[in-house]
This record gives structure tokens, sequence and C-alpha cells, in this order.
């Protein structure tokens, strides 16, 4: 049995079918970049993994956790992955500690020592254990990326996934952020994640998946889907003639 | 004891509408034109014109309506004047009023982007056409909402004039109460009347701010 | 104007005076604290609660907005009892001035919560938060910091409007400023040192918000 089971999965908003029909299997430890378009698909396919959208059709199971509509199967299934996103979204009136103690303490029902030992073991595992008071308007985009990461980290999910982590960041702080993946990719962390560093992808995933139009257009080994890309389509993302 | 019906109680009550729709439109026309004067002191460049208009506003938003109105029935006849209570409650709601709508405009001007007083003024405008031809025409788009606001306040305002002695819906609500001995139906309709007037207005307010925001988004 | 002003009665009634006082700052104390924790439960309600309370508090909502404070306070004193609640004229000032408050400070801080970005809830859900879980621990102090100064002028709004808890008796500043104009006929000058007193008491409050705001708010949020 796979880590993760895709099954199947539609998603509709409205009259726009936006997934027509995925399927994907991730086995433990493996880190799948997904590439496409915007409006391919590939982020809604993520926040789908961790039912921040409903999906109309299919099937997603985590570790034997099914995605159901309720809010009991919803904690199960998120207590087994956690989600990075684009814009951060850091608590603004806690500190990065803070950040990484909340949901341990409210969640979990972690006791207030044992949350924040683990919160500075995280905070420290991203490189930023000497921010643990500060604010997150005190920090530059790439920090609070960091700390947004060992917020993840801290409810130990079996899985991450990455929603364009990247994206909003300055070019100076990208390769910070990226360190901290490629180490917990290293560490055998299983990894989805929706980028656009083609060269991240290459050369840390072990499968890139191309999404085109709502489906999984290519599949398969980094070096395989670069070097030769079968469908014009890929051609043309990759900007290869 | 004579009885009173519903409509008897009602009857009474909307007669009295009539004193407290009247005070209201008067505090709301006097009270906006006086409060115009009070914007243009608020922006003038003249630093004693702002302070003027500055501690006006602040002394009549930080005291309370009630005291106004006793002040300005009381005080007025210091002068000799035998103030009769709608003048009281007329001068005093207009004078308030005017004090809230002064600032809600001047809120409304400030939003008005640097820009444009910018641009004007390097198109060589001295400062009243800046104002006549630039700003007010779009501050006056973004205030109509909260001015529409701020009518519901005068008229929920008037309610306190029935203290010195004016007769409106409160006042009626009173006297009618004294005589049928049924507060809980008599005050329940009286509220009932304001709600028929002010709610209008207060949806209006709000469907006009969301206009207001869509069209600024669309730009 | 041939008026001589006298304020030596201020000798004989300022016991009257600093009792009004307190009782006006003990209303607006009831009516902030209580007040504003009934917006915050109503605010939930209609931005996440339960599909059947949203119009119960929308109305109760719309209905004080667009009512005066004085209607308010008389159904309240005068006809409560008729349902068998009779009240006294304090507590009836304080239920008044909490019910009043409260759909006040609703409407705003709806808007608070209403300008959350969409990150905050969906951050919260990704870390397995239930919604209650995310609106206390994630919405809320945001929130109330994004308002805190429309609340803050909110509020001295309400206890502006307090001094009509005089009509039912209630014995607060203005209480204490009519009892001396009925037995000095000072009534200019009475008027006069209340009305000081008033402005006094506002510009306080609204320091007083302002620390309260520092305190339970660290730091400005970054959105």
């Amino acid at each position: 049995m796979s880590l993760i089971e895709i099954t199947d999965v539609r998603k509709s908003f409205g009259p726009n079918e936006v997934l027509k029909g995925i399927n994907l299997d991730v086995e433990p430890g493996e880190v799948i970049a997904i590439i496409g378009k915007s409006g391919s698909g590939k982020s809604t396919l993520l926040r789908c993994i961790n039912g921040l959208e409903t999906i109309s059709d299919g099937s997603i199971s985590v570790a034997g956790a099914q995605l159901l509509d309720d809010e009991a199967h919803l904690k199960a299934l998120r207590l087994k992955v956690g989600m990075i996103f684009q814009q951060f979204n850091l608590f603004p009136h806690l500190t990065a500690g803070g950040n990484v103690m909340l949901s341990q303490m409210v969640v979990k029902k972690t006791p207030k020592p044992e949350a924040e030992e683990m919160a500075r073991k995280m905070l420290e595992r991203v490189g930023l254990d000497h921010k643990f008071d500060a604010y997150p308007d005190e920090l530059s985009g790439g920090q609070q990326q960091r700390v947004a990461i060992a917020r993840a980290l801290a409810m130990q999910p079996i899985a991450l996934l990455c929603d364009e982590i990247t994206s909003a960041l300055d070019p100076e702080l990208v390769a910070e952020v990226l360190a901290v993946v490629r180490e917990l990719a290293a560490e055998g962390m299983t990894l989805l994640m929706v980028t656009h560093e083609m060269r991240f992808a290459r050369d840390v995933c072990s499968r890139v998946v191309f999404m085109h139009q709502g489906r999984v257009h290519e599949i398969g080994p980094p070096e395989e889907v670069f070097a030769n890309p079968q469908t014009p389509e890929l051609k043309q993302f990759l900007g290869v003639h | 004891m004579i009885e009173f019906t519903i409509w008897d109680i009602l009857r009474n009550l909307l007669l009295a509408t009539r004193w407290t729709i009247a005070l209201s439109l008067v505090s709301f026309i006097g009270g906006g034109l006086v409060g115009l004067a009070l914007l243009f002191l608020r922006i003038s460049r003249r630093k004693w014109a702002r302070a003027v208009a500055k501690y006006y506003i602040e002394l009549f938003q930080g005291t309370p309506l009630l005291m106004q109105l006793f002040i300005a029935f009381f005080g007025l006849g210091l002068f000799g004047i035998d103030v009769p209570a709608w003048l009281a409650a007329g001068v005093a709601l207009i004078l308030w009023s005017a004090a809230f709508l002064g600032e809600i405009w001047r809120g409304c001007v400030e939003a008005i982007a640097k820009g444009q007083w910018e641009a004007s003024a390097s198109l060589g405008m001295g400062r009243l056409q800046q104002m006549r031809y630039v700003i007010l025409p779009q501050a006056m788009r973004i205030a109509v909402p909260p001015t529409v606001g701020f009518s519901v306040q005068v008229i929920k305002g008037t309610a306190l004039t029935s203290i010195i002695g004016f007769v409106e819906l409160s006042k009626a609500g009173t006297v009618v109460t004294n005589a049928t001995f049924q507060p809980f139906t008599v005050y329940g309709l009286v509220a009932l009347i304001y709600f028929a007037l002010c709610w209008p207005l207060s949806k209006s307010s709000q469907i006009l701010e969301r206009k207001l925001n869509v069209a600024h988004r669309n730009h | 104007m041939n008026y001589q002003f006298e304020f030596g009665w201020l000798f004989e009634y300022y016991p009257q005076i600093v009792k009004g006082i307190a009782i006006t700052i003990q209303l607006i104390a009831v009516g902030a604290v209580a007040g504003i924790s009934l917006g915050i439960v109503c605010a939930w309600v209609r931005a996440l609660g339960p599909a059947w309370a949203k119009p119960v508090v929308a109305a109760y909502v719309e209905l004080i907005r667009n009512t005066p404070f004085l209607i308010q306070l008389f159904f309240i004193f005068f006809g409560l009892p008729s349902l068998g609640l009779q009240l006294s004229e304090l507590q009836a000032a304080n239920l008044a001035m909490v019910v009043n408050l409260g759909a006040y400070s609703s409407e705003i801080i709806r808007a608070g919560i209403q300008a959350t970005p969409k990150g905050q809830f969906e951050a919260g859900s990704s870390l397995a938060m239930t919604p209650f879980e995310i609106f206390r621990h994630v919405v809320l102090v945001p929130s109330l910091q994004r308002i805190w100064p429309a609340l803050s002028s909110q509020v001295v709004i309400v206890m502006l409007g307090s001094a009509v808890v005089s009509q039912i008796a209630a014995e607060d500043l203005t209480f204490a400023a009519n009892f001396i104009q009925s037995r000095t006929f000072r009534a200019f000058e009475a008027y006069m040192v209340s009305t000081a007193v008033y402005l006094l008491l506002a510009i306080l409050l609204r320091q007083v918000l302002g620390m309260v705001g520092w305190l339970i708010f660290p730091r400005r949020a970054a959105r």
C-alpha cells in the first residue's frame, strides 16, 4: 500500500472542471514535484489532499486515513499531512515560537513546556532557534517561510505539501528555504511540492508530475521528464524544441 | 378608566412622529450647512481655523448630547431669551450634527489621494478651484454612505429632546404610557416606529457603501 | 447679560457629583467588558456560527442599532416588568448598556473578522484545528486589534450616551447635575460643570482603552 493514494479525483468549481480524474500513488520517502502552467490544477490538487477543497469525485487516503468531509476525518488526515503555503500564513499576533507551539497545544493538547521544547527543536532544524521570540513582521520572507515549515513539522506529519513555497520570495531568499526542503528530503520526509524551481526539481525529486488541463499529462523520474519530454505540451512548457 | 385600543395608541404615536421627522430634517440640513463650514475650517491652510474646528468637533463629540441640550435650554435663557423647547432642541441638534458631519466629510476629503491635490496644483489651480473641481466631486461620492448612515444617529438623537420637554415620538410614548399603563406595548410600538424610520436609511447606507466598494475595485 | 455666575454650591454638593461620577464609571466599565464580550459572541455567530442562530443575532443587532438608547432603556425598565422581570434602576441601566454596546461592537468586530486573510483560516485548518479553535486562537486577537480604534470610539460614544439613564433615576453624573440644579437653581453652572467632567471622562476613557489595547496586543500585526 502506498503512503498517499489519489484515485480518480475530480474537482469542479461550478461548471468549471479543474481536476479531471487524477491518479497518483506516493511511496514513503518520495519527493514529488508537480509542475505545469497556472490553471493546470496543480495547486488545487495539493489543496484537495489537505481537505482545503472538497473533492467532487474519487478518493484520497493518506496512510489509511480517508479524506471525508467531516470534522473527525479531516482532523485525522491533517494530523498526518502538513501544508506550507505560498504566502507563509504565519499568525501575526504570535511570535515564531508561539506559531510553532499553538497547534501542538490546541490540537494535540501537548503541555506547554513540551510544546516549547519541540518548537525550539523545530526552529533549530530550520536554522532559526535564535528567532524564537521574534514576531512575523520582524522576519524576512525567507525566515517567515522557514518558521512556517517548522510549524508544520512540529505536528510530526508523515508527509508535507508545499504549495509554491518560494514564489512569494525575493530571489535572494529562495535558496535558504530550498536548503531546508532539501535537508528534509535527505532525512526521508515524504514531500509533494508544486514548484517553479525546475533545477531544484531535477536535483532533489524522485518523480516529476507534469499537469496539463486538469490531468496528469506526463510523469516520471526527473532525468526522463526533463531530458526527454514526450508530449508537445511539456516540450513547450520546458521551452525545448 | 378609559380603555385604549392598540389603534388609539398607535395613532397618537404616529401623530407625534411627525415632529420627530420634522426635527430630524431641520437638524440634519442645518447640521449639514454648519458641518460644511466646519469642514472648510478643518482643512484650511490657516492654523487658527483648523484649531477652531478641531476643538469644536472634540467638544461636541466628547460631551453627551443630553448635556448640550440642557445647556442650550438653560443657557440661552441667560441671554434673557425665553427659550421654547423646540428652539433649544433645534439649536443643540444642529450644532451636534455639524460636529459629526464635519468630521465624516473631512475623512472623505483626506481619503482623496495626495496625487490629486498635486496634479491639480500643477495645473495652476488655486485652493478653492482644486476643491471645487477636483477634490469635492470625488469626496462627495465616498461621503454619501456615511452621511446617510449618520442621519440614523440624528433621528435617534431627537429622542433626547423629549427630556427637555419637546413633544415628539419618545415624549408621546411617555405620555401615552402614563395614560394607558401599558409600557410594554407602548414602548414596543415606539421602538418599532423608530425602527421603521431608521432601518431603511441604515440599509441604504450599507448598500451604497457596498456599491462604492465594488466600483472602486473595478477601477 | 446680567447673569452672575455662581459656583459656591460646588463645596456643598461635591459628594453627589463624586457619587455620580462613580456610577457613570461603573456603568461604562460593566458595559464595556460585558458588551464587548457579547459582541464577540454575536460576531462569531454571524461570521462562523450555526445557520439557525444567524438571523436571530442579525435581528437583535438591527433592532438595537435602529432605535434610540432612551427607548431601549424605557422598554427594559418600564416594559419588562409586565413580563415579570423587575429590575432596579441601576440593574436596568447596566443591562441597557450591555445590550446596546453588544449590538454595536458585534458589527465592528465582525468587520474585523471579515478582513482576516483567507490564508489564516487555511493555515489553521492545515494544522488540524477545528473552526472554533481557529476562531479562538488564530482569528480573534488580530481581528480585535484591527478594529480596536473603532471599538474604542464606540465605547466612548456609549459612555456619553449613558447620560440618559438619569431618566429612570439611576444616580449617575447627569442625575447629580439635575439634583443640584433643582436645589440651587443654578442650572447653567451645574450642567457646565458636569459637561466638563464628561469631557474629561471621555478623554480619560480613550487613554485607558488605548492602554488596554497596548497591553493585550503586544505588537502591531503585519497584516
